[in-house]
């Protein structure tokens, strides 16, 4: 008895311990946001992930490349632009709709949101003609365009800071969602050697200037009023898709998976228990 | 134990491959006619659940292998890649990375519970030593399998555990630059690394194959520790162990697939999601959780002992702390196997799976962070007001002697008036002495709770007092006893060490075991 009640006491000073190691950080917490996706049963919004590509198009892609992902990406299932067909009740014509949808899904390369988007960013290229360097319009299949030609000049026209890629800047940042907002929001409007005062990076300089510096600078197209916090959110729900754009059909596939395991750990326990019942231990 | 084989083979194809190759009889009296003690408990299951572990990441490594592109500018954009443009890749790559650390959990259990029922004790140390190569080829496996996605965790790690090898004497030079195939982590590094992160798992493969023939030699021990006296003792492996074995498979996949579907990266480091960069070093490097301990052991040795530094002393203690398990047959004197009868042992083993548990704490953690501290962070603060300055240089006549010589000097010019001296040393035998005589001393005490706190206040005062035009401000810091997690980590290695050389040799040769029920001691029919 007293043996267990040392080990109570040990276990509780670990825990004291441990209590303020934790909230040893020199920044600000972010605050936490009740996100669509978190938990088990989590979805992205898709309208917040069209929102936050609309911004993402607008003001970050002038810094930050997003290099893993292509346009097609986003017509792909899962993504924001995903499209089905469907039929018109009235004049018997397939038609193309947004959503996942009832009916076949639209090619993502055939995918007119998708090709719109694309069509619209000028893609370095090489003209197989003359072998010169060229622009082109874009295609599904391009990836998203690079605003740097290399890594030398990004370095150059950031006074020597590579701005980071996106594609999977959620799940590199400690805080992962909650973290990226914050610091979107967290400009207190100081600028001291070059740098700007943020309070929730490490350090409080960040070499980023505010990006989102007034409402309504990026046009929602869905009613939505773009104060600044809705698109720091929005932008932050869309890197999170671009950071793990099969969440949907993981969690997907999770719970048939949990569901057929507990329902072959019950027979696996029976059929134990079946053969042991005569064997005595 | 396994007794002449019982296999009879059932028809004329079987009688005639047995013939020529006894293979079903092989697996007939291994995996099915197998005697197993009946009392077997839960933590017995993690043998099947470890086999399991191993065929699922060759599989699912094979896989990957396929797609992974070792190549310094390629290698994260394929893991990228795979994630999200093969078809399944994101489920076979959680797989592999959740399965390592699955892996670990498993072996550790697997481990600790070898430790607690004794099953190192003879005869099974062939079977505990073959066990004990296992689990070093996992950790060299699982490293170099953690440097393959490239990100900066991988590089850094792979980094800081080749140094650890540079730190060996005479040979630790050349095979550190023989691992990394040139004078820095680089491509060669990573090619070499992808070929050996392949082949270890068929190595690991075959010790398996050679631990379950040692343990099919000597026979499962069990939770009494005391040996099956006859058949009655025993059941059949299928399909009383298979069943049991599969029942609490399906229970470990159930965790294994919370976080394959639910967290995949919960395991891992952010860190890792930022491409390699070997100009920029991440504030902490960590290595997996798995290596956390062995890593807190590896930064206790923060002092020199003699000639070995404490880089070397850290890497010696480190494998040590591995090298130490292969002779714990040896080093424990008891003759009792299992725990259940060794009161006082079990107190200090428990003692030891909460130290492993701390030690893994600390290697997480910074090892400068102070856990507590007496009393208050001081630092008092001199300068002058005023007065006119006088600069002399100073050269020692040895850089041994350099200290007391400045200091000398300094006392001198003190003697002759001066309020306050500062030495700027230029070089290793060389210094400027600056004296200020006349004007206003002054002082000031500035107390705080935290180093970092007090820093930044004198960092405040100095700059306030040189926009003021005071040239010198001379710190006296007055820091109170820290105990830090390094501290902390140096108590809990001692443990670790204790554990194995003093208490379980000494405890045999003392300790009064616990009675062994009747029950036990006779075998089941006898005593029914």
């Amino acid at each position: 008895m007293k043996l267990r009640s040392l080990w109570v006491a040990v276990f509780a000073a670990l825990a004291f311990l441990a209590a303020p190691a934790l909230a040893a950080e020199d920044a600000e917490h972010p605050p936490a946001v009740a996100w669509s996706f978190e938990g088990p049963f989590g979805k992205y919004d898709v309208n917040a992930v069209q929102r936050g590509f609309l911004v993402y198009q607008t003001v970050c892609a002038t810094c930050h490349s997003l290099n893993h992902l292509s346009y097609r990406n986003l017509g792909e299932p899962g993504g924001p632009y995903e499209a089905s067909w469907v039929m018109n009740e009235e004049t018997g014509e397939r038609e193309i709709e947004l959503g996942a949808g009832h009916g076949r899904r639209v090619d993502p390369n055939e995918n007119p949101y998708v090709r719109a988007i694309a069509a619209a960013v000028m893609i370095r290229d090489i003209d197989r003609e003359t072998g010169e360097e060229t622009e082109r319009a874009g295609r599904p299949s391009d990836r998203f365009r690079n605003p740097y030609r290399n890594s030398a000049a990004a370095a150059a026209a950031n006074g020597g800071a590579i701005p980071p890629d996106l594609s999977v800047i959620n799940l590199a940042r400690k805080g992962g969602a909650d973290y990226i907002r914050a610091i979107l929001l967290g400009y207190t409007g100081e600028e001291r050697e070059g740098r700007y005062v943020n309070r929730y990076f490490s350090g409080g300089l960040i070499g980023m200037p505010s990006p989102l510096t007034q409402a309504g600078m990026v046009a929602y197209e869905d009613g939505t009023e773009a104060t600044i916090e809705q698109m720091a959110t929005d932008v932050t729900h869309f890197l999170q898709w671009a950071s793990d754009p099969h969440m949907a059909a993981r969690k997907e596939m999770g719970l048939v998976v949990m569901v057929f395991l507990i329902i072959l750990a019950a027979l696996t326990y029976l059929a134990y228990k079946n053969v042991w019942r005569d064997v005595k231990h | 134990m396994s007794g002449p084989s019982t296999y009879q083979p059932k028809n004329g194809f079987t009688r005639w491959l047995d013939a020529r190759l006894p293979v079903m009889r092989l697996v007939h009296d291994s995996f099915v006619a197998y005697p197993t003690p009946r009392n077997l408990n839960y933590w017995w299951t993690f043998g099947a659940i470890l086999s399991f572990c191993l065929a699922v990441q060759i599989v699912t490594g094979i896989i990957l292998a396929m797609h992974y592109v070792g190549h310094v500018d390629l290698a994260f954009a394929s893991v990228q890649r795979i994630d999200r443009d093969v078809p399944y890749g994101w489920l076979i790559q959680n797989i592999h990375s959740v399965g390592a650390s699955m892996f670990f959990l498993a072996v550790y259990i697997h481990m600790f519970r070898g430790l607690y029922y004794g099953s190192y004790k003879a005869p099974r140390e062939i079977l505990w030593i073959l066990g004990c190569i296992i689990y070093l080829l996992m950790v060299a496996t699982a490293f170099l399998g953690y440097s393959l996605p490239w990100g900066q965790m991988s590089f850094w790690a792979a980094t800081v555990i080749t140094n650890l090898i540079g730190a060996l004497p005479v040979v630790g030079e050349s095979i550190k630059n023989w691992l990394m195939g040139g004078f820095a982590i680089d491509n060669p590094t990573l090619t070499r690394f992808f070929s050996l992160h392949y082949l270890l798992p068929f190595v690991i493969a075959g010790v398996v194959i050679l631990h379950i023939w040692a343990l099919h030699v000597s026979g499962q021990n069990n939770p009494a520790g005391v040996d099956p006296k006859d058949e009655s003792d025993t059941v059949p492996f299928t399909p009383h162990a298979t069943m049991k074995d599969l029942f609490a498979l399906t229970v470990f996949l159930i965790l294994f697939a919370i976080f394959v579907f639910y967290m995949p990266d919960s395991l891992g480091h952010p860190d890792n999601y930022i491409p390699a960069n070997p100009v920029v070093t991440p504030p902490h490097i960590v290595p997996e959780w798995y290596l956390l301990p062995f890593y807190a052991i590896l930064r206790a040795i923060d002092f020199n002992v003699g000639p070995i530094d404490s880089k070397l002393g850290g890497v010696i203690l480190m494998f040590a702390s591995i090298a130490i398990l292969f002779v714990l047959p040896w080093l424990d004197t008891s003759k009792i196997r299992s725990m259940r009868y060794r009161p006082v042992a079990r107190q200090f083993f428990l003692i030891f799976v909460a130290v492993c548990i701390a030690l893994g704490w600390c290697g997480q953690m910074n090892p400068s962070y102070s856990m507590f501290t007496a009393g208050e962070f001081r630092a008092g603060l001199h300068w002058v007001e005023g007065g006119q300055s006088i600069q002399r240089a100073v050269t020692a006549e040895s850089e041994r002697r350099a200290g007391a010589t400045f200091e000398e000097a300094a006392e001198a010019m003190k003697a002759e008036g001066a309020q306050i001296v500062m030495v700027d040393r230029s070089s290793p035998t060389d210094a400027t002495l600056t004296a200020i005589s006349g004007g206003q001393l002054r002082e000031a005490e500035l107390t705080a709770h935290s180093l970092d706190e007090l820093e930044a206040q004198i960092a405040e005062r100095k700059a306030a007092l040189g926009a003021a035009g005071v040239p010198y401000v001379e710190i006296e810091r007055n820091l109170p006893f820290e105990f830090t997690v390094t501290r902390f980590a140096q108590i809990l290695t001692a443990y670790y060490f204790l554990f194995f050389l003093v208490i379980l040799p000494l405890l045999g040769l003392r300790e009064t075991p616990g009675r062994v029920p009747e029950t036990i001691a006779k075998s089941i029919r006898g005593a029914a």
